[in-house]
């Protein structure tokens, strides 16, 4: 029997990440966590899928000007989406490099910014897709269910 | 199919919900004035005996009286039962005020824990190790980590907890010493903790345990104390090896990091504390950390619920009595390279993720239930108080959805219903004068 590959997520959420929350940082992603445990999802999805989260709000509380992260439970693929208001990335071939940060001092001296975030989710993902402009920046992560 | 040790005793249960929020897996319940534990979901970790002001959760532990089941009785002391006695200067007091209590031969589960340790330090420095690397001495770690943190159990070091090392040399020691069959042999470990009681019923790493009960340790401190208070003269000599500094160390948190001798190691006990640590190496922090113990009562083994003496004082009398005892250096220690071997150290089987299906058995069953969960928890206070008897709101709505409360259950709808009916009321009476 042919299992049915839905075009509609089975189960979505979004949620808002305001600039610079570090007090919430860590909330929307552990919240997707537990989503996905519920769901019963095979456990290396999900570790693979809390890293990912993790740090697409960090980024999007250190970097951006604030944003939504999406997450898309299909039957075959689970889907992270990072979109914010600004102020977009300059030169993303730059940011895709590993060790290369430009988290501003004070955020490096609480230990963030070491320059791993995109090149590790890249890494992480089966499909990557990332696109900048001044007016916002949208990344698409892709976890498909072996 | 299950075997918990941590029990309701009903006649002592008021159902006041106090279990019901402490409890980190939210396995409890208050259904018909009483809790009720759901097996699924328990993992033993005491926190709703500490929490119940009633004394309604007891521990179905093992007693001396069993030690008539078998021709000859080890005794596997924690260390911890060290430090619960006042003016204690000789473990081997300890060793055999045990004996007057009828064991034939009494070993040090301190100097398992030095075996353990040692293996374990070869495992860290192996290189296969995945960082952070979590010690398994406690068993409520283990089974929190299988059934909640499924994607951590790969972390879980590959080497069986000490009380189970101590029980295989032990019987092998006695028998052979004594030319005796394994099935006379009964091995029972004097223990503060009463999820060891469990995992000897229900082991995980092996199929059968080597313990053969788990006798608490406050069943045996009136007599102890009274055999310690009254020993003097010469100094009883203990057969079996003596475990040193580092192993008796191992009572309280931050000893079993000492005892493996890394210093990338972090140490973290309490329950809470536990799971919050557990959440950050999901999220991929700590991964600088090479060893990490963690422990699920406050102190470590000292503060567990089966005890008798204040944690903070126990540790200080441990920490005491270990600093007089001898340093090993294991490495260059015969009995110790001799007994870590995979017979002893090892287990039988790897760790498996066990994830406990909340919401459903298939993905889709499970989204839609989790949907229908969000849609009632819209209609209810939010207020978390647990007088319907699930520990908060969301829960209620997702017992709602299993079916096994009903909306009514909450106590506010409830008057808000008997309200509405009652504003119904006096409307039917006005239109009745009325007409």
């Amino acid at each position: 029997m042919q299992e049915e590959i839905t075009l509609e997520p089975v189960l979505k959420e979004t949620c808002h990440v305001t600039k610079g929350d570090f007090a919430s940082a860590g909330s929307v992603s552990s919240g997707f966590k537990r989503k996905a445990k519920q769901l019963g999802l095979d456990t290396s999805l999900i570790r693979m899928l809390a890293i990912a989260a993790y740090e697409s709000e960090l980024n999007l509380v250190i970097h951006s000007l604030g944003g939504d992260l999406t997450m898309e439970i299909y039957t075959d693929r689970i889907a992270l989406i990072s979109e914010d208001r600004g102020p977009g990335i300059p030169n993303i071939e730059l940011a895709m490099q590993e060790g290369w940060s430009t988290a501003p001092e004070d955020i490096r001296a609480l230990g963030f910014g070491a320059g791993m975030g995109l090149p590790n989710m890249k890494r992480q993902a089966d499909n990557f897709s990332i696109t900048s402009a001044p007016e916002g920046t949208k990344i698409k992560m892709e976890f498909v269910l072996k | 199919m299950w075997y918990h040790s941590v029990r309701v005793d009903r006649r002592k249960c008021v159902g006041c919900t106090n279990c019901i929020k402490r409890c980190l897996t939210q396995a409890i319940r208050v259904q018909n004035g009483k809790a009720r534990i759901m097996d699924n979901l328990c993992v033993d970790c005491g926190e709703c005996l500490i929490a119940c002001p009633h004394g309604a959760m007891v521990t179905a532990m093992s007693s001396t009286a069993q030690l008539t089941s078998f021709r000859y009785n080890i005794a596997i002391p924690s260390p911890v039962l060290y430090s619960q006695f006042k003016g204690l200067w000789d473990i081997e007091f300890v060793s055999e005020g045990l004996k007057s209590l009828g064991f034939d031969y009494v070993y040090e589960e301190a100097k398992a824990a030095e075996i353990v340790a040692e293996a374990t330090r070869d495992y860290l420095l192996g290189g296969m190790a995945m960082t952070p690397s979590i010690s398994t001495f406690c068993p409520v770690v283990v089974r929190l980590i299988q059934q909640e943190y499924p994607t951590l159990v790969d972390n879980l070091i590959p080497i069986e907890a000490p009380i189970e090392v101590a029980a295989r040399i032990a019987k092998q020691e006695f028998c052979k010493s004594e030319g005796v069959s394994p099935e006379d042999v009964g091995v029972f470990h004097i223990s503060p903790c009463a999820a060891r009681m469990t995992s000897s019923k229900k082991p995980v790493g092996c199929t059968k345990s080597a313990i053969n009960g788990v006798i608490s340790i406050m069943e045996v401190y009136g007599d102890l104390a009274r055999f310690i208070g009254r020993a003097e003269g010469e100094k009883p000599i203990m057969r079996a090896p003596r475990a040193g500094a580092y192993g008796v160390g191992t009572g309280m948190s931050g000893g079993v990091g000492i005892a493996t001798g890394t210093s990338r190691y972090l140490a973290v006990d309490g329950m809470n504390n536990l799971v919050s640590c557990l959440e950050e190496i999901e999220n991929g922090k700590l991964s600088d950390i090479l060893f990490l113990e963690l422990s699920a009562c406050d102190c470590g083994c000292v503060g567990g619920p089966l005890t008798f003496e204040y944690p903070y004082v126990a540790k200080n009398r441990l920490r005491r009595i270990a600093n007089s005892l001898p340093r090993y250096d294991f490495g260059s220690d015969k009995y110790i390279t001799d007994h870590k071997t995979k017979e002893f150290v090892g287990l039988e089987h790897p760790f498996s993720p066990k994830p406990v299906q909340r919401m459903g058995d298939d993905l889709v069953t499970a989204a839609r239930n989790m949907e229908k969960a969000e849609q009632i928890l819209k209609d209810l206070p939010g207020l978390d108080c647990g007088s319907c008897g699930s520990p908060s709101c969301r829960t209620l709505a997702e017992d709602i959805v299993k079916g096994t409360a009903i909306e009514m259950d909450c106590i506010f709808i409830m008057r808000d219903k008997i309200r509405h009916m009652a504003q119904e009321m006096i409307e039917l009476a006005d239109a009745h004068r009325r007409g």
